[in-house]
């Protein structure tokens, strides 16, 4: 039983990771109807900002990690907003396909830079916020993973706010319900964009921070593994679906968690493709997701 | 045809023009007339083991800068022609054929990872072109045939070197093992360490797997936790160790764990830390050996790596080198098959990852060293010899 | 038509069969290149039937292409000594060898691709990628632990069959089927369940028919690349089908203009020699290779080679 409930306790702090990155993909799914593969070099960037700027803060202490959380996910703010102007924007009129291959250059240009800059070994990271063990009778949890589920959960309310509650949130719901409406209303689309994918890439930055923490160590090609499970668990949960991606990314990690412990575990992937597989055949749309209606 | 195919027909047509007229260098194999001896090199200098790749190209630079110092090889400089593969499958055979067929290459380095260099083998084989390989430790890279060589200890060896300390230093019957899935190397010597293991009587009580590139092993070391062994192997890349370790003390694990050649890099403490005090892994060399070869290699790496201290990966790579250049020097040519005669015959060649000799496998019978984790810093246990 | 294009197919594998014979005569690092952009363009061309024509976005055709290398490596490996001894190991016991070991990955592979095929008729657009994502996932997983097919080290010692020939007899066999299919009567079906599945019912199409169709078509010529390319680099890992290798020849249906044979067979040769070309360029090779893809989408958005007016059709409407 004890060991049942590490690995759920595993499996989740995992999954609130998956969950945060997968909320980027969602989002901009939500809006863009696009899936940003260069999304998982974002987080990585996160990963690696945190590196550079732990350097500036005294170690081991609240408000320097919080310093370094806020300023990581700046920096990946200002990185979307920059990759969505540059490498987007201008291919919004044609097909969803050409972005796709975009995105795709933007991820290896990425890693491929991140590897020249910053080397392509594996860094350690450096310890932000004071690290200490808990024991609650056999059951072991890292203030880091304490750490990752309230930053999750508070960066989820957050989200859910601004979605639901201002006037921006509500302009990105009307143009992923419908563009060219949206901006009859009188929505700047580009502006609603822009903060969409900031919003996203700082969320990833986040994820990369708590990542690096969590997982002590950081290389250019860090986001690749993570940044897949992340977008498997954003369909999982219904592509478009902001609580739909926090569930799948949950649920993914718990079976990763669980697989990774049992005499499976090198059938870990080809477990969590199954199942999402088997998932999608009987809910088409996702776990939360709707099935869009064709009207002929 | 409308102007654009026009356009990129004429690009494409161009390139392929550019790139088969740019480099055509053809003549005779190892550029003999021309005045250099051309070596081939193929590393992994990109993708997802950049970082062991990087470490034993530096390696092999330095030397061939050395040796080019010093005058060069039958009073020729040696051309390094090296490749990226990208650390990707397919490309080791393309770009090997490159540096044979195209760059005349009279000898191939190459490659750290065992995978590659079984790659490439075929091709090297083929052109009877020899291959040395720095630090590829599965057995089967050498059977691929009488031109491939490699200048490291083989898995059955270590597998066999960590049995025996497991047993005889740790004093531990009962043994877990945690593996990469994922990775030849570490599933190799996994098996050989569990054969000789087992063989001896002893008991591996629970083994789990992992995949290269994970960072969570809570999974795994929670179901090893609960299986109460009295130490853990593991027989993986320096990556995941560092990690491993880590978490294992996390979890309240707190037996201790041991590990192979893999883990042997500087950053293997900057991401285990304290964790990492009491545990163990053999390896080729050490550069806190005391030796006058190991350290002055140690100081000439640094000087021209802003720095950093060359790994084992970077000091194989630069024992392959130099094993090579002196092989051409005994047999006097590049022809073959006299070179890879040469290369056969090594025998107590002074490497910095020590002496250096070619058995009928083509392998080298080399001491392995336990290196241990003290105050943060890598210490030197014990040599064990073959 | 078709009679012009039968004439072209029997010239191409001629010409292909008279180069092997000249091919001792061309550098191998050459050969190897162009080996490889043969085997690219069937990759591409099959997948074109999937993703272009029949418009389903399946991202996991590498994992045909692995199921197609492992069942040939393992039929020369395995079954190819009994065989050539029966028949005396001559050059055409070997071609003959050859023949069987790549029909029987091409025919796995099409199996393959009836499994991934049925259960994905029910989705659409990104759900469909997922899934076919995750099939080539399981399918790589698979072979990764399967000990007698070497596991994670990979099928060492496949014979080296692979050859100007078979490579361009079969880039041309595909790209025939594929032509020829699609311009049949039958064949406007595949465009008609791109462009509006429910109107193709409406016209008494079977759809799922259609896309089973494409998947096992699609599947069996990446089976035949796959059991080529095992034959050509003499050793498979199961780490070079993963999705990125599938990615990779998306790029190129995608760059040739989904749908467009031309275009796509284009597009494979110039995404196959980039990287060769940009050898010099070491350090920086896959930063130019990226940027050139962003360039490349950014300056010619409909593909290099759609025509006009398809690529007006295929600009996003209301």
């Amino acid at each position: 039983m004890n060991e049942f409930l590490q690995q759920l306790l595993n499996g989740l702090s995992l999954g609130a990771i998956y969950a945060l990155i997968a909320l980027g993909y969602t989002m901009v799914y939500g809006v863009l109807r696009f899936i940003n593969f260069a999304h998982s070099d974002v987080f990585m960037i996160g990963a690696f900002a945190g590196f550079y700027l732990s350097r500036y803060v005294p170690r081991e202490s609240l408000a320097g990690g919080f310093a370094v959380l806020v300023g990581a996910m700046l920096i990946c703010a200002v990185l979307g907003i920059v990759i969505e102007r540059l490498a987007y924007r201008p291919l919004r009129s044609h097909s969803k396909l050409n972005v796709l291959i975009t995105a795709i250059g933007v991820s290896l240009l990425l890693e491929n830079v991140g590897q020249l800059m910053f080397g392509a070994k594996t860094k350690a990271s450096p310890v932000l916020f004071p690290s200490k063990t808990f024991t609650f009778g056999g059951l072991v949890v890292s203030s880091n993973q304490i750490a990752v589920f309230v930053v999750a959960i508070v960066l989820l309310i957050g989200l859910r706010f601004i979605v639901m509650k201002t006037r921006i949130g509500t302009a990105m719901r009307a143009l992923s319900f419908n563009p060219i409406a949206a901006s009859l209303v009188g929505i700047n689309n580009d502006v609603v964009i822009s903060f969409t994918f900031g919003l996203g890439s700082a969320l990833a930055g986040a994820g990369g921070i708590l990542y690096s923490m969590n997982y002590q160590a950081i290389d250019p090609l860090m986001g690749v593994l993570p940044g897949l499970k992340a977008f498997v668990a954003a369909v999982l949960g219904g592509i478009g679906n902001i609580p739909g991606a926090a569930l799948g990314g949950l649920v993914i990690g718990v079976i990763e968690s669980f697989s990774n412990g049992s005499r499976w575990s090198t059938w870990t992937d080809a477990i969590a493709f199954t199942l999402l597989i088997l998932i999608l055949l009987f809910r088409p749309g996702g776990l939360l997701g709707k099935l869009e209606v064709e009207k002929v | 045809m409308n102007n654009w195919r026009k356009q990129i027909l004429l690009a494409v047509t161009f390139s392929c023009l550019v790139w088969a007229g740019g480099c055509g260098k053809s003549g005779d194999q190892g550029g003999a007339a021309a005045g250099t001896i051309k070596v081939g090199e193929f590393a992994s200098l990109t993708g997802k083991e950049a970082a062991f790749g990087q470490s034993s190209h530096k390696g092999t630079l330095l030397a061939i800068e050395q040796i080019n110092a010093n005058g060069g090889v039958l009073g020729k400089k040696i051309d390094l022609v090296y490749e990226d593969d990208q650390s990707e499958p397919g490309q080791s055979a393309t770009v090997v054929r490159k540096l044979i067929t195209r760059d005349n290459a009279a000898a191939i380095l190459g490659e750290v990872a065992s995978g590659r260099s079984l790659e490439a083998a075929p091709i090297c084989q083929q052109y009877k072109i020899p291959q040395i390989s720095p630090s590829s430790t599965n057995p089967k890279v050498t059977e691929m045939g009488d031109y491939i060589f490699r200048v490291c200890f083989i898995d059955p060896f270590q597998g066999t070197v960590m049995a025996k300390f497991a047993e005889g230093t740790l004093k531990a019957r009962r043994v877990a093992m945690l593996s990469d899935a994922a990775s030849a190397y570490s599933a190799g010597l996994g098996q050989y360490f569990r054969e000789k293991f087992v063989a001896d009587g002893n008991t591996l009580v629970i083994e789990q797997k992992y995949n290269g590139g994970d960072k969570d092993f809570k999974a795994q070391l929670t179901a090893i936790k609960a299986a109460n062994p009295e130490a853990i192997f593991v027989p993986g890349y320096y990556t995941e160790a560092g990690l491993i370790v880590l978490q294992a003390r996390q979890l309240g694990i707190k037996v201790p764990l041991f590990g192979g050649d893999g883990w042997e890099a500087p950053e293997l403490v900057q991401i285990g830390g304290s964790a990492l005090e009491g545990c163990y892994y053999s390896t080729h060399y050490s550069p806190q050996d005391k030796s006058e070869a190991v350290q002055n290699f140690v100081k000439q790496f640094q000087a021209r790596n802003n720095g950093e201290t060359p790994d084992a990966m970077a000091a194989l790579g630069y024992d392959s080198a130099m094993v090579l250049a002196d092989a051409i020097k005994r047999a006097g040519t590049t022809d073959e098959p006299k070179l890879r005669d040469a290369i056969a015959a090594t025998r107590d060649f002074p490497g910095v990852t020590g002496k250096t000799t070619l058995d009928e496998h083509r392998n080298a019978t080399k001491s392995a060293v336990i290196i241990t984790i003290k105050d943060g810093k890598f210490q030197y246990v014990e040599t064990i010899n073959p | 038509m078709l009679a012009r294009a039968k004439i072209l197919l029997f010239g191409v594998i001629s010409a292909s069969l008279g180069a092997q014979a000249l091919s001792g005569h061309i550098n191998p690092y050459f050969l190897d290149v162009i080996i490889g952009i043969g085997i690219n363009i069937i990759l591409a061309v099959s997948l074109n039937l999937i993703n272009g024509y029949t418009g389903q976005f399946s991202l996991g055709h590498a994992g045909f292409m692995a199921v197609g290398a492992y069942t040939s490596a393992a039929v020369s490996i395995f079954f190819g000594p009994h065989f050539l001894a029966r028949l005396g190991g001559g050059g055409a016991a070997i071609a003959l060898l050859f023949f069987i070991a790549l029909l029987a990955g091409g025919t796995v592979a099409a199996v393959a691709g009836l499994l991934v095929g049925a259960p994905s008729l029910r989705l659409k657009g990104d759900y469909l990628a997922i899934v076919t994502l995750g099939f080539g996932e399981i399918i790589r997983v698979i072979f990764r632990n399967i000990p007698a097919l070497g596991g994670a080290l990979g099928l060492n010692g496949i014979p080296g069959y692979t050859n100007l020939f078979w490579v361009f007899a079969f880039a041309a066999l595909t790209v025939y089927t594929v032509t020829a299919m699609v311009n049949s009567t039958y064949g406007k079906g595949f465009l008609a369940v791109h462009d509006n599945e429910v109107a193709a019912e409406a016209m008494g199409l079977n759809p799922t028919k259609y896309k089973l169709v494409a998947f096992l078509t699609g599947a069996f010529f990446a089976g035949i690349a796959g059991g080529l390319y095992g034959h050509f680099k003499f050793s498979i890992d199961p780490k070079g089908f993963d999705f990125i290798k599938s990615i990779e020849i998306v790029v190129m249906v995608i760059l040739g203009g989904m749908g467009n044979t031309v275009g796509v067979i284009i597009a494979a040769v110039i995404l196959t020699l980039l990287p060769e070309v940009l050898r010099p360029v070491a350090d920086y090779r896959m930063i130019v290779y990226s940027l050139l893809l962003i360039v490349l989408m950014l300056t010619r958005p409909q593909g290099l080679f759609t025509p006009r007016k398809r690529a007006l059709a295929e600009r996003k409407t209301t």
